[in-house]
């Protein structure tokens, strides 16, 4: 791989293909542990684990896949690197697991993981599909971490809270005060569709406006202009 | 060569073909949970006497209390349908306190998992949620780490009650007649883990003997 396909990957899956915020796959668990920061983190760190060694595995297997049984091979593989995932963190790194081990099972419900494989680690080889993995997860960390924010701030008015489970010594940030009543509907399954919901679109607001200021630019500095997208 | 395409040898050979991922992969799981499990199991074990811990103090008693239970089969007086463990602490050989596991039923979430410890003189070591799902920021103070006054948490009360104080009639939040406390905005919750408790204690005050008697790993 060079470095031309590491930047593609990085890109697509950081913002132009962002899994929430673009694909909208997966919403989920993203809709269902984005009630706080470390949740809602823990949560796109384990995907991002899975989705690197299962693009890895897939990738690695493709040449011995028929093609007509793809997706009940795929999914095979996914649920038991998974489970494999699973118990190797509730064996080895309980602690963290005691944190993050709720959210491990969920992944397999989460298409997000099968969509990649079949749409990238199927087609290339494995290491970028690794690197696709991984970045389509932490473009679900940072999206997932501003969901979680925003939500647990006007939920509870705390931030970072649980994050002595996660890194001892930590504590969490108390931003209005401890007497804050608690806004429910930010920690409500509703809160998370009015969340992500208004993110996307914002982020669909500014990928608007870079769309229309590219060509412009773009004649400017005496290139061809490529014909504007119309499509939002 | 001639049958390389035919409908039979494609199909036997993806079914041929799904067999060997299904085994190569099945055997991986099983070989991980071969070779995880004892350190899964002392994690575990390690867990719950930390919990254990928290409801009763380990200078209490001597024996080593995970391996001391009675099985308990579906037991509706401590909410379990599909039973549970009751541990039993002992000092010097005399009974010190029982540990159970128990289900308030009716929390708003569904089932609240507890553990509550009773002393050998029916007093309440402790109580703690194991497992719930009530509403975050609203309910959820009936466990000690998400609540949000810490100094003195909610499920603190009970420690040291006993129906000599309190008796069966009054074991409820005060909204119902009883003495306990409960957060306004989230009686139901506090009230599922009121009542289990209360169940509990009666439940231990009338099979105390038998559970202590009863020999190690039996059923109940």
């Amino acid at each position: 791989m060079n470095l031309q396909t590491f930047r593609e990957n990085a890109w697509n899956g950081l913002w132009k293909q962002n899994t929430g915020l673009v694909q909208l796959l997966g919403l989920c668990p993203i809709l269902a542990v984005s009630t706080s920061i470390v949740n809602a983190v823990s949560l796109g760190l384990a995907t991002v684990l899975v989705m690197a060694v299962s693009n890895f595995a897939v990738a690695s297997l493709r040449n011995f896949i028929p093609y007509e049984i793809r997706i009940p091979v795929f999914i095979l593989i996914i649920a038991a690197l998974t489970t494999v995932v699973d118990l190797a963190f509730n064996a080895y790194l309980h602690d963290l697991y005691l944190v993050l081990g709720i959210f491990i099972p969920l992944i397999v419900t989460n298409c997000i993981v099968l969509a990649r494989v079949e749409a990238y680690a199927a087609k290339n080889d494995p290491v970028s599909s690794t690197v696709d993995g991984i970045m389509m997860g932490l473009g679900l960390v940072w999206l997932l971490g501003v969901l979680g924010g925003i939500r647990e701030l006007v939920g509870s008015g705390t931030l970072f809270s649980g994050i002595e489970m996660l890194i001892p010594g930590l504590s969490p940030l108390s931003v209005f005060g401890d007497d804050y009543p608690g806004f429910l509907i930010g920690v409500l399954p509703p809160g998370a569709f009015f969340t992500l919901g208004c993110l996307i679109a914002l982020s669909n607001r500014v990928r608007t406006r870079a769309a229309a200021g590219k060509p412009a630019r773009a004649a400017s500095d005496g290139e061809e202009a490529a014909p504007a997208s119309a499509a939002p | 060569m001639s049958n390389r395409y035919t409908a039979t040898h494609t199909s036997l050979r993806t079914a041929g073909i799904m067999v060997v991922f299904t085994l190569a992969f099945t055997a991986m799981m099983s070989q991980t949970y071969r070779v995880t499990r004892p350190a899964i199991d002392a994690s575990e074990q390690e867990q719950k006497m930390r919990l254990i811990n928290d409801v009763l103090p380990p200078g209490s008693y001597d024996n080593a209390l995970l391996d001391d239970f009675v099985a308990a089969g579906p037991t509706p007086e401590l909410g379990l349908d599909r039973g549970g463990r009751i541990y039993r602490a002992r000092r010097a050989g005399v009974p010190a306190a029982l540990v159970f596991e128990a289900v308030a039923p009716d929390g708003y979430g569904g089932k609240i998992q507890l553990v509550v410890a009773v002393g050998a003189d029916g007093r309440l070591g402790g109580v703690r949620v194991t497992a719930h799902k009530e509403t975050p920021g609203l309910g959820d103070y009936i466990d000690p780490r998400k609540d949000r006054n810490k100094t003195r948490p909610w499920i603190g009360q009970f420690a040291g009650m006993s129906l000599v104080e309190v008796a069966p009639a009054q074991w409820k939040v005060k909204r119902d007649g009883g003495v306990f406390a409960y957060r306004i905005g989230a009686t139901i919750s506090a009230r599922a883990v009121t009542n289990a408790t209360g169940r509990v204690l009666e439940y231990a005050a009338e099979h105390r003997d038998a559970l202590f008697a009863a020999s190690t790993g039996s059923a109940i």
